[in-house]
């Protein structure tokens, strides 16, 4: 017998989901507010929606964030299972204490840490700063959560299943190919959802690896929100809301559907 | 299936597959992320440690001295015998850097604190809710942690700046305004807000996980509810309580975003220190070494939550 939540429960679960909403609410309302004012609301309207798109400026950064994010997302997924696969299943090889560790500490890790780090290796080595460095420093960090992901279903897979495979013949690569990545494959996705949205989102790590022609979305926000708050700020944010919001939400569905007929 | 006996080797066929010595195909795929991670990860910190040594000049890049190869040994040398501890020493004698270490660990800290006492009920909660609710609010904790953390900043600029919607709202009931923007006040609260998946995450977990029957348990022996609480259910759940904690202490001392868009020009933090070195100040020796003080204030908390981490994987 599970008792129920209890009134304390209920108001904590309130204030809290009312806390962390809130702002985010906020926020999308007054993106529809046809005055410049944020306390004032000058009725409804998407002229800021339509300002956007005439921004070259703020088109060019999107572009160039999807592509960053695309890019180190896929590099970091594939990097991220590798070393899961490493992690759960190569037991104790040499150098596995500070393999782990080099997959964790990134994960809390402080962005200005990482960013001037890999800044200072980028011109030692003479690289040009642009999108291939933003694109590496951000495959570094989200490297760390895709293994996280990842490995967080490996360990609950169970391996027979593979073994099974290659006993009843399969070459390894095989085994795996058809029994454990149809299995992982979820996380897999997930990983590479996660990727994407911090790459996305990075705007310490990518301010200071990037170079001229480079600028991403957070960069242009950023310089934007410095000078105050805006309406168009506001529109772009909850058209990245909506995109972040619906990804999250689809691959959530898609998880539950897979396994409600399987369990 | 044998239930009493001597242990058995769970799998006495795995041993066949591979002859002994030779590694597996997995660890031979661990070598590429391996790789990665000591090219850009590793070897990074060592070249800021280099850095926090060199002086500044005006150059591009704007430090001295180079190493020069081409010098054979004789480079290398003259590269040692300049670098030195000028910049650490700059720290010291600067008190405003000390100021900073001090205020980001007690950001951080009382965040901390914060963060525990306003994650605790509402993870609580959560985890009492039926399991469809339950799966419902998890998803509505995560959302956020998926948003742009910089958008949500953001939106309590908005919020809390002088002519914003808060005092807007305190104006319409009849108090007073307040002028938290720009405060440490607002910087708590934006931490706060921003760190707070992080912490009731770990603590749904390990709460989620209990059993019931240890409460019922507990309470048949004459506990009270709250008593049943704080000698059952609080100190199983502090595995939890160290994750979420360390989770969000690391990151949220060298933290650079909310100290700079929601605190004042009194507000110190690290993470803003070592940015305004590297950007403003062009004084790339000094942002390395402050970086390097942070990293070693760091690294007992790392390796904890390492610990825990690897703990957590392996026991599941």
């Amino acid at each position: 017998m599970r008792r129920g939540p209890s009134a304390f429960n209920i108001a904590a679960i309130t204030l809290g989901m009312g806390f962390l909403y809130l702002p985010i609410v906020l926020l999308v309302i007054y993106s529809f507010n046809a005055s410049r004012l944020v306390t004032v609301w000058g009725g409804f309207s998407t002229r800021w929606y339509a300002s956007l798109f005439q921004n070259e400026q703020l088109l060019a950064a999107a572009w160039v964030t999807l592509r960053v994010a695309f890019v180190s997302a896929t590099l970091a997924t594939v990097l991220g299972a590798l070393a899961a696969l490493g992690l759960v299943r190569a037991g104790r090889f040499r150098g596995r204490t500070l393999f782990s560790s080099m997959t964790y500490a990134p994960l809390v890790m402080p962005e200005v840490i990482l960013g001037l780090s890999l800044l200072l290796l980028f011109v030692s080595v003479g690289l040009p700063r642009g999108f291939w460095t933003v694109t590496i420093a951000h495959t570094t960090l989200t490297l760390c959560y895709a293994t996280v992901v990842v490995q967080a279903r490996l360990v609950s897979f169970d391996e027979a299943l593979e073994e099974a495979a290659r006993d009843l013949g399969a070459p390894p690569w095989k085994a795996f190919v058809l029994v454990t990545l149809p299995n992982i494959a979820p996380a897999v996705a997930a990983a590479w959802m996660l990727a994407f949205t911090l790459s996305l989102d990075d705007l310490v790590i990518a301010s200071f690896t990037t170079g001229p022609g480079a600028t991403t979305l957070p960069i242009r926000i950023y310089s934007a929100v410095r000078l105050g708050v805006s309406p168009e700020i506001n529109a772009i944010s909850t058209l990245l809301i909506g995109l972040v919001a619906t990804g999250v939400i689809a691959v959530y569905l898609l998880n539950m559907r897979r396994r409600t007929p399987g369990a | 299936m044998s239930v009493t006996g001597a242990p058995r080797p769970r799998r006495p066929w795995k041993r066949l597959g591979r002859p002994r010595g030779s590694p597996s195909w997995e660890a031979r795929a661990a070598f590429l992320p391996y790789l990665w991670l000591g090219l850009f990860f590793l070897a990074p910190f060592l070249l800021v440690a280099k850095l926090s040594l060199s002086d500044v000049v005006l150059a591009i890049p704007p430090y001295a001295p180079k190493l020069d190869w081409s010098a054979g040994l004789a480079g290398v040398a003259a590269f040692v015998r300049a670098l030195d501890f000028e910049a650490y020493a700059r720290m010291g004698h600067d008190g405003l850097y000390l100021a900073a270490y001090l205020s980001s660990l007690k950001f951080a800290a009382v965040a901390t604190l914060i963060l525990l006492l306003t994650g605790y009920p509402l993870a609580y909660g959560m985890a009492r809710c039926r399991p469809s609710v339950r799966q419902a609010l998890l998803m509505a904790v995560i959302l956020p942690f998926w948003t742009s953390f910089l958008i949500r900043v953001y939106a309590w600029i908005a919020i809390l700046k002088p002519a914003g919607l808060l005092n807007m709202a305190l104006s319409q009931v009849g108090l007073p305004a307040v002028d938290i923007l720009n405060t440490d006040t607002a910087v708590y609260i934006g931490l706060v807000y921003a760190y707070l998946p992080f912490m009731v995450l770990p603590l749904y977990a390990v709460l989620e996980r209990q059993d019931d029957s240890l409460l019922e348990a507990a309470a048949d022996l004459g506990c009270t509810p709250f008593q049943t609480f704080w000698r059952v259910t609080f100190p199983l759940s502090l595995p939890g309580v160290a994750a979420g904690a360390l989770l969000c202490f690391i990151p949220m001392v060298g933290e650079f975003v909310i100290p700079d868009l929601l605190g004042g020009s009194g507000t110190l933090m690290l993470g803003k220190t070592i940015w305004t070195e590297f950007f403003s100040n062009r004084d790339w020796p000094a942002a390395s070494a402050v970086a390097i003080v942070l990293l070693a204030t760091l690294v007992i908390p790392i390796v904890l939550f390492q610990r825990q981490q690897t703990k957590l994987m392996e026991q599941r």
